[in-house]
């Protein structure tokens, strides 16, 4: 499985820079945890690695080629899930994980109604999303991360308005990601109970 | 396999947009209602002058019809950018320029054969003569998808602005007037009872370069108001 490098990654905005020279690379099976003030550039650098924001210096690679040059090949690897949940109001969350899992390459192995039932979200699967309170519909937004065969999950404060259940819930969830050679790497506040995680502090 | 998967993406999003639309079908009917009272009031303003309606009336449905496709722009992008579906789109493993043809496909089909459909009737309250009207729907037809395809890349250019429904209409209204032109110089020309090959295959000519060129742009400019 190919690896995430970033090499002295420079990233500027309202002409301050918030951080340059960043370089640090990210192997299978490795999470990876973004710390520093609010405001140190944690979300600019997980859109950076993303692909949806440009740096304004250095370079993201996987498997040692551009991501931007790789595209929706390098996005097949990847599912991202930011502060803006990304989740029709307007749709069931039946209807939200099927279009995600279409959007990226299906994952044969797990059915959406699994995924409904493991963010127990199973027995509210036909009402529009917007009657869910905000930490089921960050639950419907952390299931996006399992239809498809992402190996790679960027998660922008992933534990925002979850439960002391559903944050250990996830915590394992990541673990085993891990474990089966995926990566995650992550912002968040929230003192997160991972054994052997990476760390940057972007403050210092 | 990658074909099938792109296929199924393109349906889904597609369908995604239609269901979007029929949930909240009182916002979508808007455009619509605007262009059907738009032309409405123009009998009732100018009196029941049949010749002089039958000069202006090509030219009141379009400029109705651009109005009303203007107004349905804003919608396209905008829920999508707030809601995260955008930053969710473009990091499909399909291509963004191939997804966004799905959501300008459902935006034409929600706003745009709407106007194609009623206007015929548009046409009798301006007392066109049939054989005009027949045309009219024709270049509704081939005119309103271009509406669309450029106003898409309008769109994408501003749904990162907070108010970038001014710089819409600026940015866009020009490129729809040589559409305007020729649409509606073919319907007057049809009523005169002259052949309008040339204003037809011209319209066919700019919905084939629309059609080819603003998907890049609107994935293009989609990725830098992202950014």
């Amino acid at each position: 499985m190919p690896e995430l490098a970033a090499e002295l990654l420079e990233c500027e905005r309202n002409g301050r820079v918030l951080f340059s020279g960043l370089g640090f690379s990210l192997q299978p099976g490795q999470i990876l945890m973004l710390e520093g003030r609010n405001g140190s550039g944690k979300t600019s650098l997980l859109r950076i690695l993303c692909g949806i924001r440009l740096p304004d210096a250095g370079l993201v690679s996987w498997g040692g080629e551009d991501i931007f040059k790789l595209g929706p090949d390098y996005h097949e690897h990847v599912s991202y899930v930011g502060h803006r949940d990304g989740v029709k109001q307007d749709l069931t969350p039946r209807e939200n994980l099927r279009i995600a899992r279409a959007m990226g390459k299906p994952n044969p192995d797990v059915e959406i109604e699994d995924v409904l039932e493991f963010f127990d979200l199973y027995d509210l699967d036909d009402v529009p999303t917007r009657t869910l309170s905000a930490g089921q519909q960050r639950r419907l937004a952390l299931g996006r991360l399992l239809v498809t065969r992402a190996t790679l999950w960027l998660l922008d404060e992933p534990f925002t308005s979850l439960d002391r259940h559903g944050i250990d819930r996830f915590e394992k969830l990541m673990q085993e990601h891990g474990e089966a050679g995926g990566m995650v790497a992550l912002t968040t506040h929230h003192r997160v109970a991972l054994p052997d995680t990476k760390r940057i502090n972007l403050s210092s | 396999m990658s074909d099938l998967s792109l296929r199924s993406a393109f349906a889904v999003l597609l369908k995604r947009d239609l269901v979007l639309a029929y949930r909240r079908r009182a916002e979508i009917a808007n455009p619509l209602l605007f262009f059907i009272l738009i032309t409405a009031l123009f009998p009732l303003g100018l009196g029941s002058n049949k010749p002089m309606l039958q000069a202006v009336g090509p030219g009141v449905i379009w400029v109705a019809a651009l109005l009303a496709a203007l107004l349905s722009l804003d919608g396209m992008f905008r829920s999508d950018f707030e809601d995260g579906s955008l930053e969710q789109l473009m990091l499909s493993s399909h291509p963004v320029s191939l997804l966004v043809v799905a959501k300008i496909s459902a935006h034409w089909l929600v706003t745009g054969l709407p106007l194609v459909v009623v206007a015929p009737l548009l046409g009798v309250l301006l007392s066109l003569p049939g054989d005009a009207i027949a045309v009219l729907v024709l270049t509704l037809l081939l005119g309103t998808p271009i509406l669309s395809l450029i106003g898409a890349v309008g769109v994408a250019l501003t749904v990162g602005l907070r108010r970038g429904g001014i710089i819409l209409s600026l940015l866009v209204l020009p490129l729809y007037v040589p559409v305007l032109i020729f649409a509606s110089d073919a319907v007057s020309t049809a009523a005169a009872g002259i052949p309008i090959t040339a204003q037809l295959y011209i319209i066919g000519a700019m919905l084939v370069l629309a059609l080819s060129l603003a998907p890049l742009a609107t994935a293009a400019s989609l990725r830098v108001s992202l950014s």
